[in-house]
């Protein structure tokens, strides 16, 4: 079954958690995509202020189509996540503590998540409609020039999502994938 | 000489971007269902509910399934009989892409250049291609296309002597290189021959094909059905959470080709496949 997590998004809590695990997300999340995370990159390398304090956040790599009238924010599922693997570690070692994406990260991510003890989860691309219910509200809070990359500020009630990279490195793509392979045996 | 007035093509390709943004196909849903059906292992089985409910959830409340709504690609077949009255083709059809991404709550995901990466705000331009046939018939279709999978997409000049067999290992390495990124499970459009940009179109071209519809040629019927069973033994399953579930379809498209050349192109679609059709 389904455990519930509300951010923010303790080292503690992040023990708990392991590939696999179906988690449900509630409390404030920030959204950021390419455009948002070079921009953040390029702050933290000049030790400047980030719009938003990162120490145990979760960034939700997505870009939400627009609000119809009455709704807190439109279709929001995520965006796959090797796009942003040249700017995750450095975010990490600012005190990011998890990432919500889809698809393969690479090594170095990999490795700092497991040297500052954080997690890496995937919510299912294209269910986008049905996550969007999940967000009660949302606010830009950075770079609204960005359009659909601008930085958001979401809160969110159980955000459904599963954990892939766990903060000892285990690779629930890996994991997953055999597991099925081995019912074929 | 059959006259269309633009401003028909304007209004038709708007509702066509959000029609095919809100609504999933009749084949795509089937395949889905089938799917669910056949897959035992139980985190599939789930992703695959899930993946449904978010498609019926998307028609009840008039929102794109996916929040990437796509680079708009736009399918003009168009007979020589037919004369376009009162501007320009090709604007129209960008109005029309402009009034659907705008009116229709769609995500705007366009940038002007690939280097400047200036977001051009209304989702323009599209990408078209016209076709010109006989007779006096317009149609146009849109397939947005979205990028997580159009990423994963790849295409190789493969030498005569690889033959089918460098086909079959080009597609699969494909597939599992793409691995959980495009959003499995996927549509693969396949173009074999031609030249370098013939091959990609045809790919393209092969996703606008229904998934209840084979190649006619049944030496190439067979080759997707063969593809399909090997792509779905790789087990990467829905969302590369492992299953029986990577693939739902496999759609080939062939061309005449160079005594020199064997070009192969993949274009990899997600589980959201849009592409909608209409007739003036």
């Amino acid at each position: 079954m389904s455990k519930k997590i509300n951010m923010p998004l303790t080292k503690d809590k992040v023990k708990d958690l392991k590939a696999g695990d179906n988690v449900l997300i509630t409390g404030t999340i920030y959204t950021a995509r390419d455009a948002a995370h070079k921009r953040l990159v390029e702050l933290a390398e000049a030790g400047k202020k980030l719009p938003f304090n990162i120490e145990d956040q979760v960034i939700y790599y997505a870009g939400p189509a627009p609000s119809k009238e009455g709704q807190p924010i439109g279709s929001v599922g995520p965006t796959t996540s090797y796009r942003m693997d040249p700017y995750a570690p450095i975010l990490l070692e600012k005190g990011l503590r998890g990432m919500i994406g889809k698809g393969k990260r690479d090594e170095k991510v990999i490795e700092t998540i497991k040297k500052v003890g954080a997690v890496y989860f995937a919510a299912i691309g294209g269910a986008a409609a049905l996550m969007a219910k999940c967000v009660k509200s949302a606010e830009v809070i950075a770079y609204e020039d960005l359009g659909a990359e601008a930085i958001r500020k979401l809160y969110v009630e159980d955000l459904p999502v599963i954990v892939v990279i766990d903060k000892d490195g285990n690779n629930y793509y890996e994991v997953g994938q055999s597991e099925y392979l081995k019912t074929l045996r | 000489m059959r006259e269309i007035h633009v401003s028909k093509i304007v209004e038709t390709t708007k509702k066509l971007c959000i029609d095919a943004n809100y609504y999933l196909t009749d084949d795509m849903r089937e395949r889905l269902e089938e799917a669910k059906e056949k897959e035992n292992f139980s985190t599939a089985k789930n992703i695959l509910n899930i993946i449904i409910e978010n498609a019926d959830i998307a028609k009840d409340e008039q929102r794109p399934m996916c929040q990437d709504t796509g680079m708009a690609v736009v399918f003009i077949e168009m007979g020589q009989d037919v004369h376009v009255v009162g501007g320009s083709l090709e604007e129209a059809i960008h109005e029309g892409v402009r009034q659907g991404y705008t009116q229709g709550y769609l995500r705007k995901s366009v940038v002007n250049d690939p280097i400047e990466r200036i977001n051009t705000q209304d989702n323009t331009p599209a990408v078209i291609y016209y076709n010109i046939v006989e007779g006096n018939d317009f149609s146009i279709t849109v397939a947005p296309k979205g990028f997580g999978s159009e990423n994963m997409s790849q295409l190789k000049m493969l030498k005569p002597a690889d033959g089918i067999e460098g086909v079959k290992e080009f597609v699969l390495k494909a597939v599992k290189e793409a691995g959980p990124n495009p959003c499995p499970p996927i549509v693969v459009g396949i173009g074999i021959g031609g030249t370098f940009d013939k091959a990609a179109f045809l790919a393209k071209k092969a996703l606008l094909r229904s998934t209840n519809e084979r190649n006619k040629n049944s030496f190439y019927e067979g080759l997707e059905k063969e593809l399909l069973g090997e792509i779905n033994e790789l087990g990467i399953g829905p969302q590369g959470f492992g299953g029986k579930t990577t693939a739902l379809s496999v759609n080939i498209e062939t061309y005449a080709t160079h005594i020199a050349g064997l070009p192969v192109a993949v274009n990899i679609n997600c589980h959201a496949t849009r592409h909608v059709k209409a007739h003036i």
